[in-house]
């Protein structure tokens, strides 16, 4: 049942604030090189995943597994160092920090420079230092933001933003990227900027994407499976043709509830 | 003899001091948003640690040259307060991570008053004297006198700061520092144990509460249990004046409350006609901690307070 090449195992899922179920017995597997697309409607549980998946929110009931391994329980930096990375559906950068001082922060879960090394400057410290700003350059330059290393984040136009919450998220060197919205608020060129980003990302850095997006043309065009939450159940699953003609999917995109 | 210079350099070793210890506080509020009252016993733990260590190498070894019997007691209160620092945290706030920010901030209170009367059971109640062993050398700059020991403490804390800013802006740790200041969520979610930083800020602003109560100590040549409570409190003020949660601020401020309290005691005999002595200095503190709190809330270079608040 666990096959060799799952990446991300999310079995039997639940989270419930107060008597709210916000997510309920969701299970989905993502293999490694995927895209997979996760759609719903507002309020369909997609971002509650995330943060259950990041160790923001515990888990009411349920087992995630990265490459194997239970995720479930440890805290978010636990996670971020066993290689699950994201970015945030309102951009949540450090707005006081340059561009370039963003990314070199996403690579503190890879380096290990402390307070000895730190306050007296050895040569490891420096060495350190130097590759982790070379790893912010790449990053930046990855994402087409090298000119604006000197930036401070918060001044940096809306798309750019998304673009340095991607190289900050790709910077902590992650095996499974999860992006919530990316392209919200864009135009159809930027959209289609990202959606090559995307693909060129996983192309060149054998990097699994998971995607919570409702631009339902990027999501057909780009993922290789999709499931679909609605009111915290996966309602549907597998390739974007099939899912776009489940009855469920268009019953609970179209409303028409029996709750 | 000049006495607006000469409370100018009082003011400003005055200041320096103040501004390391109001670096403390203000580096715990920019992480966690909150007034850790017992900051200033950690520079009255640091201040009787130096003591007791200087006073039984010299009661081992009396020809020991002052300078060394000093740095000596500052190389063993400087790791012990760092200790402390960072079991304050440990066992007093960390707990409370997810209570409301009243609950720790009593703690906080607490915690200062079990130090103080630790420190008390432990020296007594009674002053202890700094030895007179360090170099009494004075030199006439611009009208006022200036003591080598006002100098060495002017120029300790200037690297001392210089050191920190450094840390904060150009190494793995300040940045961590800074990302867990904007937010500890996303921090985390960029891979940073917050709880790592949070206890780096303790053990680092302990660090120079030692050598803030040791400066203390040796300047107005004495220490005893409850010598944290005010010098916590106006640092408080000093971190405050220059807008809490600022590193630059806290500097700014230290520098100018010790220097408004030293203009204040110089001239306040003559501006009340001598009704008032010099001892009412401590007032001034305090009337700029008002004045701010009331004329502007975020401090002089402070901005996100009033947002947070």
């Amino acid at each position: 049942m666990c096959s060799a090449k799952a990446l991300l195992e999310v079995s039997g899922v639940g989270k419930r604030f107060g008597g709210l179920a916000a997510l309920s017995e969701v299970s989905l597997t993502v293999q490694a090189g995927e895209i997979y697309g996760l759609i719903g409607p507002n309020g369909a549980g997609k971002t509650t995943l995330f943060n259950c998946l990041t160790g923001l929110y515990d888990l009411s009931e349920g087992q995630i597994r990265l490459a194997g391994e239970a995720i479930q329980g440890l805290k978010p930096h636990a996670i971020v160092q066993r290689g699950f990375a994201r970015t945030f559906q309102n951009i949540r950068l450090f707005a006081n920090m340059t561009a370039l001082e963003n990314v070199m922060v996403g690579r503190h879960p890879r380096t290990r420079a402390g307070i000895l090394g730190s306050v007296l400057r050895t040569a490891a410290e420096r060495r350190e230092e130097a590759a982790i700003r070379e790893a912010a350059h790449f990053w930046l330059e990855r994402v087409g933001l090298n000119a604006k290393a000197r930036s401070l984040a918060g001044h940096l136009p809306y798309g750019a933003q998304r673009r340095l919450e991607i190289a900050r998220a790709l910077a902590t060197e992650p095996r499974i990227l999860a992006l919530d919205e990316p392209v919200a608020g864009m135009n159809p060129s930027e959209r289609r900027d990202m959606a090559d980003l995307f693909l060129r990302l996983r192309h060149d850095h054998q990097l699994t994407l998971l995607l919570i997006e409702h631009d339902v043309k990027l999501v057909m065009g780009l993922c290789d499976r999709v499931a679909v939450l609605d009111y915290g159940r996966k309602i549907a699953e597998g390739s974007p043709a099939s899912v776009q003609r489940d009855p469920a999917v268009i019953k609970a995109y179209l409303g028409g509830h029996a709750a | 003899m000049d006495i607006f210079a000469q409370q100018i350099v009082n003011g400003l070793v005055l200041g320096s001091i103040y501004a390391l210890v109001a670096l403390g506080y203000t580096m715990v509020y920019g992480i966690l948003e909150l007034i850790n009252f017992a900051h200033g016993e950690v520079t009255m733990v640091g201040a009787l640690i130096a003591l007791a260590v200087i006073g039984a190498l010299l009661g081992v070894a009396p020809d020991l040259p002052g300078i060394l019997a000093v740095i000596a007691g500052a190389l063993v209160a400087i790791p012990a307060c760092m200790l402390l620092g960072y079991t304050i945290e440990r066992v007093a706030y960390r707990p409370l991570r997810q209570a409301p920010r009243l609950a720790p901030l009593i703690t906080a209170i607490g915690v200062s008053i079990i130090l103080q009367n630790v420190a008390m059971l432990i020296w007594g109640r009674q002053y202890i004297a700094f030895p007179p062993i360090l170099p009494q050398a004075t030199f006439q700059i611009a009208g006022a006198q200036v003591s080598a020991l006002q100098i060495f403490i002017v120029l300790l804390s200037g690297v001392a700061m210089a050191g920190l800013w450094f840390m904060v802006q150009r190494t793995r740790l300040g940045r961590a520092m800074r990302a867990c200041g904007e937010s500890r969520e996303t921090a985390s979610l960029m891979g940073i144990d917050v709880n790592r930083i949070i206890s780096t800020a303790f053990i680092i602003g302990s660090a120079l509460a030692a050598i803030a109560g040791l400066m203390v100590s040796a300047y107005y040549g004495l220490a005893h249990y409850y010598m944290g409570f005010m010098l916590g409190l106006k640092a408080f003020s000093a971190a405050v004046l220059g807008g809490i949660g600022n590193l630059g601020g806290a500097v700014l401020g230290g520098l100018l409350l010790g220097v408004i309290e030293a203009l204040g005691a110089g001239y306040i005999g003559d501006i009340t006609g001598g009704f008032l002595g010099s001892h009412y200095q401590d007032v001034f503190a305090f009337l700029v901690l008002i004045a701010v709190l009331v004329f502007r809330p975020s401090g002089l270079l402070g901005e996100r307070v009033a947002q947070r608040a």
